[in-house]
């Protein structure tokens, strides 16, 4: 595999759900490519399939009642539809994952050191001295006092920010080469959120794993990521550069997202803006642009019915969007 | 927990002082005699005031002296002793039973949810509650016993005595009162085991690639075990007393059909002997339990 | 230990979502299968006397040990008396007791669990030592006691079971009180100046009905239970009323010869109970299917 080549290559991923009200269409058609090394931001807000996206990868979502198809290409197998000894082989030992909310991801009548131990023990074969030994090399990376003693600590004892510390160890514990994040810090206050973000950015630097970061919060987006993946009822809308999708959204859908962000000394102080609508039902998606009963740009009724494509407006830069929305000059 | 042991002695001795018929009448039977009878009473001390006999049956009690009984004038606490070993072997047994039942179906009822099995295990656990053991216990005897004399109908044997006898005299019991007990317990089982499946930590530990039989025993387990050993513990303690009515149909020389027979023959002091130590047991085995429920979750700091 | 009995889930007030359990019940195959039991043993205990082919104690010794058969469905005992005939009257003695003594432990124990629930401190702590004295005793001990105090027979009974039955009420409806009480719209009428009786009334009372309606279904099962376990021991309803407890002490006797005499009442039994507990479970399935479902053991009574 030369260098160039990605690490994880998703094609055309769908996945969909039986429900008592019909079948639920969560993830239409995602593909895009993650290089080894960089951060690729997922954003969208809840339902549209983000987190969904990325399970499915792992091989954890249940089918039945779910159903995946398409292709993943990681390291050279296709997991979609791997055997599943060979997706466990994979799943918290190549590829890693950690979760929204520390405070119950963990397990509450296991210590720490149990529990960080078993990745290593189970993919790495260690004994348990050398899996302590390596769990509180972890826990001074990611910044935890007093390591060897924390070790035989229950999780109640941790803070929410401190668990999800211990989570990133866990993650990393045995050096993963993509690191799944699904959506780490939305459950905890601000400043925690930026103490851990900056966390992760530094163990990206010092191990270089490819980092896939769910997330509905575009503040942490614009502090992590390399590249953006904006998501709409199961599928991308935009994708591009922090750059290209931060400064220059070309989608409307991305454009509201960013107005919405509330901007001191901006906005007026009365009133926030919020895209007004709600997203589409999964059971019964509309055959054209899903985000057309919300689009204030939409301009011809007779396109109602079609899907757009994705296309490039630019190198690295594409949309998802039937007209060419014009370029907005930003503050 | 004393004061919970006060209020129950408050109330035995209230209750069975309110029994209709007179002790020392009955125990004297056709012998009666004037002279006798009021001596007796003397003795007894039931010609003092309730709250005076109430004081001196505590006061007994407390260093173990629970009177005599008047029907055969021995000690109650020997006759309440002598009833011990069949009823904690019993007790016992059947919670062997229903433990043999209850974990594994329970396990994987939980984890297989849905399936046939597990609709096939809640059925028949639906059942178990509801059938009655008193009638249960007939029909085994009838089945086992009687028709295909596999099995001892009633009676104890001691285990000094004779190991093999009291085993197979314990089956029948056991079995009836395990039963019931199983399916309880057994429901309880699955919907911990379902709670704990639940959690985001099950899906930190696939998330690791752990296998289902290894998430299941590593993760699962030791909580779901929590809940459960808290209610094992009140089976248990439940078990040591309350199983009255299959000591009758088996004849099993329990402590509850010792109460039982004492309610009869108004024996009042073996009856609140009786009653109390069931009350008394109770108690315990459920501070037992909440000092083992402390001691295995660690989330629970020991007060 | 009073992490098991707290079973204090809410669910939403029933008012407006009468149409919807209601339909969530009957869907349940299992509930609805006891649904029609319960209606046939209501009938049964209504015009039970009539309905009978044979008198209740219409003894045709001439007849009597025979076994099951087109003129008796049930066989006949010892005296030559219809086995089903019987059954089918006995019911009403079960369902009676059955009904009042829930009814009585739903009297005290329910109005113990507001206050309880409702003011909290040394009333809560008070009232729920008094509640776990009496749930120490095993049930049918104290069932035994009680009865043995007042003298048996129907009413006696009654009054045991409900006595024994009132500590789970009671903590179910404190449990529920105490997750309502702090919802912010009790806070709310509070603030507004509500007292507390209307509080109660208005607020409270509506959303701890579900928990309290699901456990009333599985008393009633084992109040069934446990009246039939009395009347085995002859402490329950007396002769001649017939009822299931007894003919099972009867046919206990003759269960070699005639083992009819014995199976049917406790099949009587084992379908009442049953059909009570599926409705009670669909019940709860219905209501609150996340309500923890509260041990109760079945081990508290017989």
């Amino acid at each position: 595999m030369t260098e160039l080549e990605p690490l994880l290559s998703v094609r055309d991923l769908r996945v969909r759900f039986g429900t008592k009200r019909g079948t639920a269409h969560v993830v239409n058609g995602l593909t895009y490519d993650v290089t080894a090394g960089e951060t690729v931001a997922i954003v969208g807000e809840s339902g549209s399939g983000k987190s969904v996206g990325v399970t499915s990868l792992m091989g954890l979502v249940r089918q039945p009642p779910g159903r995946v198809e398409g292709e993943a290409w990681f390291e050279g197998r296709n997991l979609i539809g791997a055997p599943s000894e060979v997706l466990r082989g994979i799943r918290g030992n190549r590829m890693a994952m950690i979760f929204q909310d520390p405070m119950t991801s963990l397990n509450p009548v296991l210590t720490i050191g149990r529990q960080l131990g078993e990745s290593v023990r189970l993919h790495q074969g260690l004994s348990k001295r050398q899996a302590d030994d390596r769990s509180v090399e972890l826990l001074d990376l990611v910044g935890i006092p007093a390591a060897r003693s924390r070790l035989s600590d229950y999780p109640h004892r941790f803070s929410g920010g401190m668990r999800q510390r211990v989570m990133i160890a866990m993650g990393l514990s045995t050096n993963p080469s993509l690191l799944i994040a699904d959506e780490p810090t939305t459950a905890l206050d601000v400043t925690t959120q930026a103490q851990i973000v900056e966390l992760v950015q530094g163990l990206q630097e010092q191990f270089g794993m490819a980092i896939l970061w769910i997330t509905h919060d575009l503040g942490v987006v614009a502090g992590l990521a390399h590249r953006v993946l904006v998501m709409y009822a199961g599928r991308i809308i935009e994708s591009g550069t922090v750059r290209h999708v931060m400064q220059d959204p070309r989608h409307p859908y991305t454009r509201g997202l960013l107005a919405s962000l509330p901007r001191p000394g901006v906005d007026r102080p009365d009133r926030l803006f919020a895209i007004p609508g709600l997203p589409p039902d999964p059971v019964a998606l509309p055959p054209g642009c899903p985000f057309w009963e919300r689009c204030s740009y939409r301009l011809d009724e007779r396109e109602r019915d079609v899907l757009p494509e994705l296309r490039e407006v630019e190198p690295g830069h594409s949309v998802r969007c039937l007209y060419d929305v014009p370029v907005e000059v930003s503050a | 927990m004393v004061i919970a042991m006060f209020g129950v002695s408050v109330i035995v001795f209230a209750l069975v002082h309110m029994i209709p018929g007179d002790p020392v009448r009955n125990s004297l039977g056709t012998r009666f005699n004037q002279e006798l009878y009021d001596r007796k009473r003397a003795e007894a001390g039931l010609d003092k005031p309730l709250l005076e006999q109430f004081v001196r049956w505590i006061g007994n009690a407390v260093r173990l002296d629970l009177g005599e009984s008047f029907r055969s004038n021995r000690s109650v606490t020997s006759v309440v002793i002598e009833r011990l070993p069949a009823t904690l072997s019993l007790a016992l047994a059947a919670l062997v039973v229903a433990l043999l039942i209850a974990l594994p179906v329970g396990l994987l009822s939980a984890v297989k949810s849905g399936s046939k099995l597990d609709y096939a295990a809640t059925a028949a656990s639906q059942v178990g509650v509801s059938i009655p053991d008193f009638w249960s216990g007939i029909m085994y005897i009838l089945l086992f016993a009687l028709t295909l004399s596999w099995l001892p109908p009633s009676d104890y044997e001691s285990p000094l005595n004779d190991p093999v006898e009291f085993l197979r005299h314990l089956v029948l019991p056991a079995v009836t009162v395990g039963l019931v007990s199983g399916s309880i317990l057994t429901r309880f089982v699955r919907s911990a085991v379902l709670e704990a499946l639940n959690q985001d930590y099950v899906r930190t530990a696939m998330a690791k690639g752990l296998s289902d039989r290894q998430i299941v025993f590593r993760h699962v387990v030791p909580n779901a075990a929590i809940p459960i050993v808290t209610v094992i513990g009140l089976q248990l303690g439940f078990l040591l007393g309350g199983v009255v009515v299959v000591e009758v149909i088996f004849a099993w020389p329990g402590v509850g059909r010792l109460a039982l027979n004492a309610v009869g023959d108004r024996d009042y002091t073996v009856l609140q002997g009786a009653v109390l130590y069931l009350a008394f047991t109770f108690l315990v085995v459920n501070l037992l339990v909440d000092i083992l429920y402390h001691v295995i979750d660690p989330r629970a700091e020991l007060s | 230990m009073s992490a098991v009995f707290e079973g204090g889930a809410v669910a939403a007030p029933l008012r407006g979502r009468r149409a919807e359990v209601w339909s969530a019940v009957i869907s349940n195959r299992l509930a609805l299968g006891g649904l029609v039991v319960l209606g046939l043993l209501v009938v049964a205990a209504v015009v039970g006397p009539t309905l009978a082919p044979y008198g209740v104690n219409e003894q045709v010794i001439l007849d009597r040990f025979s076994g099951p058969s087109w003129d008796h469905w049930f066989g006949t005992d010892d005296l030559g008396r219809d086995v089903f005939s019987r059954a089918l009257v006995a019911a009403r003695g079960s369902l009676q007791v059955g009904a009042i003594a829930v009814g009585i432990a739903l009297g005290l124990g329910v109005p113990i669990g507001l206050v309880s629930g409702y003011y909290g401190g040394a009333t809560d702590a008070v009232l729920m030592r008094l509640m776990d004295i009496v749930f120490s005793f095993p049930a049918i001990l104290l069932a035994i006691a009680v009865v043995a105090v007042r003298g048996p027979g129907l009413g006696n009974a009654m009054i045991a079971i409900g006595i024994v039955y009132m500590p789970i009420f009671a903590r179910i409806t404190r449990g529920s009180v105490i997750t309502v009480r702090s919802e912010v719209y009790v806070r709310a009428a509070r603030s507004l100046g509500a007292t507390d009786a209307r509080i109660l009334r208005k607020h409270i009372l509506p959303n701890i009905v579900a928990p309290i309606i699901v456990q009333t279904s599985l008393s009633l099962a084992f109040a069934i239970l446990s009246e039939a376990a009395l009347s085995f021991l002859g402490l329950g309803v007396q002769p001649p009323q017939p009822s299931w407890g007894r003919m099972l002490a009867d046919g206990r006797g003759f269960i070699k010869q005639a083992p009819w005499i014995g199976i049917f009442p406790g099949l009587a039994i084992l379908a009442t109970v049953m059909a009570f507990n599926l409705v009670g479970d669909g019940l709860r399935d219905a209501l609150d299917p996340r309500q923890k479902s509260v041990i109760e053991s079945r081990g508290q009574n017989v």
